[in-house]
């Protein structure tokens, strides 16, 4: 029996080889300068004005993004698990399939729908409404995050609100509780593994995208994202970059720390 | 009751059309005469540039041989790392599941910039090994965190009793468990796949120059335009897919599994 | 004397994609009874029973709960609770929480739950459990941890849903007492289901035996088993040679060919009727002193009594008696007049599944 544990040595050389020397040398280049001497500076560069801004402004949509997710999966999930267990193929369909078509470029569809002159701002034009266009504003940026990662929302949250037994609802109403009772002392609760992992599936990459605010942001809005990218490809301070990492990455594991404090035994984060 | 019925319908249908939207959107351009957003007439002229695009094919063969190979390898990797968590306990258990658990919090800027410099400090240069590396990298968590909740529901006794019945571990393990396991594996690979498929961010930080997969060589597109052969290739992906989704759901040959009613007694 | 039923249904029907599982319905539930609903699985029972909780509709019908109509009122606005097939306790609530959750609803006070939850534990024999989990009791734990906390909101009505289905034999017997004491110290009515022929002899005042959708008899276990209507509720009701009989005239039948006296008048003359003659009844005499002759063709001992097969007139009687005769012996079988039931044979296959609906 015990020979079984080996089986996962192959997985733990792997990780370690591959995610956790690689931290270890963000953090190399994080705390020294070009000369590789010790320094704090690129750290401490996360509070320069225009970083702060970004960082701000990055937490602030992701933030957004995340509140609209969950307000838009929660009463999907709901729904779905009302159909019952087939509709499981539903899900796959709407949130699954959409990836074989390129990130990058269903993205880049929506600057056709919402473009000064684009579809949907053509046609409100012609109802007589007015003329808009939100490419290269918070929104945009926003309505792109909400696209793409609304999946990771709404997958961990069906699969705990699924699972949920039919009779624990029924004693619920059974003992008296009425539909909203029902919701905020049975359902709310049994889901929150669910809420947890779907927050920290939406809240991290949408805390850390450059593309998607490079697609449409119009290049006018600069996020965390896009700054530590900068420096990498373009300014090629790699210490820079690694040093505003390092920070980033540590304010998300804090956070994400807090939260799955209600998340004891992982079960919202399967498939 | 017919209210609320009707408002869940219309919920599930707005969500569809938001999802959908832009992918319609794109079909419908990959027809367009016009290279811009106009209608200006139906054509099949992209199409026909798609096939005389030698950058487009190869960046599509490349993403298709970096998926296959990094989804089949995080499989194989993921099914035994889930046999060996299973067969732990305690804090040895919660260690493996935490490491398992760093690519998903990490973001992926954060790991794609991790491996980058990584491979650079160990001298290893840019190419498709380094991207199905990374690749394989963040795909693994996916596949252990689809395998495991079914590994954890498969019944100890039948590997048991296929083990009484006089069958060997390693026989046992293929004949009994890996078939329980099957649903998670393939739902697994096909995420994994998935994932890899669609990933830019990891890609961009791990790949040489010179090799594209398609999310890379649209980004690098976008600020002259992207060239609507590029939706047209996009369009016979995904309508392949669906196709093979459609058979693969309605098609013969597929067991039909047929819910019991649980309250008819 | 005419009392007023509790709970009456009126001419319930469901459906089921197309399928029937309850047709035409009527059934009259009296204060403070045990009642028990029993059948095989997909007999309709716990289709009726959810809809006395209000999980459930019915497509035709009404419900009548305490002289009012109650058919489209919610579940959460019944005055009957429900213990669940297995318990659904909630699993992120500690046991007090879970006891207390319909009474915190209510809106009754602090100090009223704390007593309520004290009573609830000591009836169920598991006082100082308040701050436990369910998932750390056993599963006849968990079970009377469900019937707690329904009992705590004085319901007029507990319906049970198989409650002992998951539970193994001693267990289950402990908690058939455990039950009927609780009913008795509570004095209200109860609706249990179950599959289980067993169960619902010792446990019930009356018995509803269902199949396919209809009430197949109603009555005491006594009469139920003594008397069965058809030839179902024999066969499901304990063991029983269940023969293909003519009745001669009043108080007399013919079986595989010989004279059997028995007590039942009113079929007229030569008509074919099916004879019920439970083993217990069948008693085995010298060759030539009853009135059938047979061989014994299997021996079984079954602790209690012995099981034996014989074969006489072409049949193989089951029969049980403290006497053993081994394999082999010639015997005479003999049946007393009041231990002989005899039914209308059913005209066709449909009618035996209608049965008796008086």
């Amino acid at each position: 029996m015990n020979k079984k544990k080996l089986l996962a040595g192959p997985y733990l050389l792997w990780m370690v080889a591959f995610t956790v020397i690689p931290l270890i040398m963000i953090a190399v280049y994080g705390f020294t300068d070009r000369t590789g001497a010790f320094t704090w500076e690129n750290v401490t560069a996360m509070i320069r004005p225009e970083h702060m801004k970004a960082l701000w402004l990055s937490l602030k949509l992701a933030f957004l993004c995340t509140a609209v997710c969950l307000f838009l999966a929660y009463p999907l999930a709901l729904i779905l698990k009302a159909k019952g267990v087939k509709k499981g193929s539903f899900v796959v369909m709407v949130f699954i399939l959409p990836m074989w078509m390129n990130f990058l470029l269903r993205t880049y569809a929506w600057l056709n729908l919402l473009d000064d002159g684009g579809i949907l701002c053509t046609l409100l034009e012609k109802l007589g409404l007015a003329r808009f266009s939100i490419i290269g504003t918070n929104t945009a940026i926003v309505l792109g995050m909400v696209y793409n990662f609304l999946p990771f929302m709404v997958l961990p949250l069906y699969n705990v609100i699924s699972k949920i037994d039919e009779n624990v609802i029924n004693a619920a109403r059974d003992l008296g509780a009425n539909g909203f009772q029902v919701f905020r002392r049975i359902i709310l609760p049994l889901s929150f593994p669910g809420i947890v992992s779907g927050i920290t599936m939406v809240f991290v990459p949408s805390m850390t995208t450059f593309a998607i605010s490079d697609l449409l942001g119009a290049r006018k809005i600069m996020l965390i994202g896009n700054i530590i990218e900068q420096e990498f490809s373009t300014a090629a301070n790699w210490n820079l970059g690694s040093g505003l990492s390092l920070v980033l990455m540590v304010f998300i594991l804090i956070s994400m720390a807090a939260l799955s404090h209600y998340d004891k035994n992982g079960e919202g984060t399967s498939f | 009751m017919r209210v609320k019925k009707f408002f869940s319908q219309i919920y599930m249908a707005l969500i569809f059309i938001f999802m959908y939207a832009p992918i319609v959107t794109l079909m419908v351009l990959s027809f367009n005469e016009n290279k811009g957003r106009r209608w200006s007439g139906f054509s099949l002229k992209w199409y026909g540039e798609l096939f005389q695009s030698d950058m487009i094919l190869s960046a599509l063969g490349n993403t298709l041989l970096i998926a296959f190979i990094s989804a089949t390898a995080a499989t194989v990797l993921g099914v035994l790392a889930c046999v060996g968590i299973n067969s732990l306990k305690g804090k040895a258990r919660n260690a493996y599941l935490a490491l398992n658990n760093i690519p998903m919090l990490n973001s992926e800027l954060v790991t794609g910039l991790a491996m980058m410099l990584a491979f650079i400090a160990f001298g290893i240069s840019f190419g498709y090994a380094t991207i199905i590396v990374a690749h394989i990298t963040f795909c693994v968590p996916y596949v252990v965190l689809s395998v495991m909740p079914k590994l954890r529901q498969t019944d100890k006794s039948v590997y048991e009793a296929a083990v009484d019945l006089g069958a060997k571990p390693v026989y046992a393990f293929f004949k009994v468990v890996l078939p329980e396991l099957m649903p998670g594996i393939v739902s697994g690979y096909l995420l994994a796949f998935t994932m890899s498929l669609d990933d830019f961010i990891i890609t961009h930080f791990t790949k040489g120059a010179g090799i594209n997969t398609l999310s890379t060589l649209i980004y690098s597109e976008v600020r002259k335009g992207i060239k609507p052969s590029m939706n047209a290739l996009s369009t016979i992906l995904f309508v392949s897919v669906l196709i093979l989704l459609c058979a693969g759901t309605y098609g013969p040959g597929r067991k039909k599994k047929t819910e019991k009613r649980e309250k008819v007694k | 004397m005419m009392k007023q039923p509790l709970i009456n249904l009126v001419d319930i029907s469901k459906q089921y994609d197309g399928t029937t599982v309850l047709d035409q319905l009527n059934l009259e539930i009296f204060e403070n009874q045990f009642v028990t609903l029993l059948g095989p699985s997909g007999c309709g029972k716990t289709t009726t029973l959810r809809i006395i909780g209000g999980f459930e509709t019915p497509d035709a019908g009404r419900v009548i709960f305490d002289g009012k109509d109650i058919t489209q009122v919610p579940p959460h606005k019944r005055a009957l609770n429900t213990v669940f097939q297995k318990y659904a306790l909630f699993t992120h609530m500690n046991i007090g929480e879970n006891i207390a959750f319909g009474l915190k609803i209510k809106g009754k006070s602090k100090s009223y739950i704390q007593d309520k939850i004290k009573y609830a534990l000591k009836l169920v024999n598991l006082e100082g459990f308040e701050k436990r989990m369910p998932d750390s009791l056993s599963g006849g734990q968990q079970q009377r941890i469900a019937i707690a906390r329904a009992i705590v909101n004085e319901p007029k009505v507990l319906l049970l849903d198989e409650p002992l289905g998951a539970l193994d034999l001693k267990l289950r017997q402990d908690m058939q007492y455990e039950l009927i004491r609780l009913k008795n110290e509570l004095g209200i009515t109860f609706i249990y289901v179950t599959h289980d022929q067993e169960e619902a002899l010792t446990m019930s005042d009356n018995i509803v035996v269902m199949n396919q959708g209809y009430i197949q008899q109603m009555g005491t276990p006594e009469k139920i088993y003594n008397e069965p209507e058809n030839a179902f509720v024999a066969d499901f009701i304990g063991e029983s040679n269940i023969i293909g009989g003519t009745m001669i005239r009043d108080r007399l039948v013919e079986i595989l060919g010989a004279r059997f006296a028995c007590v039942d008048e009113g079929f007229g003359t030569d008509c074919p009727v099916d004879v019920v003659i439970r083993p217990e009844d069948v008693d085995l005499l010298k060759p030539g002193e009853g009135t059938l002759e047979g061989v014994v063709s299997h021996l079984i001992f079954k602790g209690v009594h012995y099981e034996m097969e014989v074969m006489a007139g072409g049949f193989e009687w089951l029969v049980h008696s403290t006497d053993m005769f081994p394999v082999g012996t010639q015997v005479s079988i003999h049946v007393d007049p009041f231990d002989i039931q005899i039914m209308h044979k059913p005209e066709s296959e449909d009618e035996e599944a209608v049965g008796v609906n008086e």
